[in-house]
């Protein structure tokens, strides 16, 4: 499937994002450590899921109704997803989950604070949806960090394994591009790079209180937003997509 | 055929099934367009697929009072805000067992102490958070401020 027009190709990326994210949350139902915390994490994983369907219901407008919200999550093939990669990654332990949710949520905050203002009234009002969530989001993943991290000697190492790990992925979410550049001049895309300060500032605070050290840069991994994946989006998109492949069109 | 808003005040939450789409801000707008009715609705939090339901449910109760052509709009804008239940709504939500947020702290529907806790920001359903009351030792559920 393949997109052309700026403004749908923006609102599909930013539907891939929650999308993505919101399956790797779910995919913690009836696994996570307790209870409380298994419908916290389904919770969360609800939000994604329903920010997702918001952004890719506008995409089948902008598209004049030939496709569906559908079309998007469950009948394109890995190359035309264009999610970070940091959201793909496998949910790892749940110090790793916490860690990326941490990570993530320190720059949903201000993007969707940010994607508010946008000249597009409709992401405006998606993100003025989006915005009240992360906030409660954010609160969340970083009471976790403190838990974790200044927790007891495995919590803390897993901990910071799990950032270590995770490093390399996050200057992906500041990285702007033509297709950015564009729809920046424009007024309706949100110029990532001007998040990066308030993002580290909020990380370096928050780490510092969890007794976590920032991990030593050591290059970055980009991608996503090409359709250039790691191996493990595939197997998460033949999870996700099987029902609608076996079965097209297929009603629950 | 009935008056829209008496069958449309019998539609209820699915989750919180005592308060009705209008009390909790969800109804937005009703308005007649020949023999068509067009509702306006808004969704409460992203992530709560009730609003699928409650669309459902607002139009099998206006079919059932004999109007057949109803549309639905969903609207975005401006966001829904828990500042938008009414106090009967709040009074009604705490009669059921799930506290609202309020100035002054959250009460606990059992004995309305405000000493009370949170266990968890994230509760039954997508809507709300769990809180335990430190007096009378009941968890609760709380409606999400937002």
């Amino acid at each position: 499937m393949k997109l052309h027009d700026p403004l749908t190709r923006y609102v599909v990326r930013l539907g891939d994002d929650a999308l993505i994210m919101g399956h790797r949350l779910s995919e913690w139902m009836s696994r996570a450590p307790f209870l409380e915390e298994d419908i916290a994490l389904s919770n969360v994983a609800l939000d994604f899921v329903g920010r997702a369907r918001l952004f890719y219901q506008y995409a089948a407008d902008l598209m004049g109704g030939e496709v569906t919200e559908n079309t998007f999550a469950y009948q394109r093939d890995v190359r035309d997803f264009t999610n970070l990669l940091l959201c793909e990654l496998p949910r790892g332990d749940f110090a790793f989950t916490l860690c990326r949710q941490f990570l993530y949520d320190a720059y949903s905050l201000p993007f969707t604070q940010a994607l508010c203002k946008s000249a597009d009234s409709q992401l405006a009002a998606i993100a003025a949806k989006a915005e009240k969530e992360s906030r409660y989001h954010l609160r969340r993943s970083r009471d976790w960090m403190l838990r974790l991290g200044d927790g007891t000697a495995e919590s803390h190492e897993r901990c910071q394994d799990a950032l270590d790990q995770l490093w390399i992925y996050t200057d992906e979410m500041f990285e702007c591009d033509a297709l950015l550049d564009g729809l920046i001049a424009a007024g309706i895309a949100v110029n990532t790079e001007g998040l990066r300060s308030e993002w580290l500032d909020t990380v370096t605070e928050t780490l510092h209180a969890a007794t976590l050290v920032i991990p030593e840069a050591q290059g970055n991994v980009t991608g996503g937003r090409e359709g250039i994946h790691t191996d493990d989006l595939g197997f998460l998109l033949a999870e996700m997509q099987f029902m609608q492949r076996a079965y097209p069109g297929l009603q629950w | 055929m009935g008056d829209i808003w008496e069958l449309l005040d019998s539609v209820m939450d699915p989750e919180i099934p005592v308060i009705s789409l209008y009390e909790l801000g969800v109804l937005q707008d009703i308005r007649r367009d020949g023999d068509a009715v067009k509702l306006v609705l808004t969704p409460t939090y992203i992530g709560c697929p009730a609003l699928g339901i409650m669309e459902e449910d607002a139009r099998a109760a206006l079919t059932a009072g004999g109007y057949h052509q109803v549309i639905v709009e969903t609207r975005l804008a401006p966001a829904w805000t828990t500042a938008w239940l009414t106090p009967e709504a709040r009074r009604k939500m705490t009669a059921y067992g799930v506290a609202s947020p309020q100035e002054g702290g959250i009460a606990c529907p059992q004995c309305g102490s405000v000493n009370t806790e949170v266990i968890s920001e994230f509760g039954s359903t997508a809507c709300k958070s769990l809180f335990r009351c430190v007096a009378c030792h009941e968890p609760f559920d709380v409606f999400k401020a937002i």
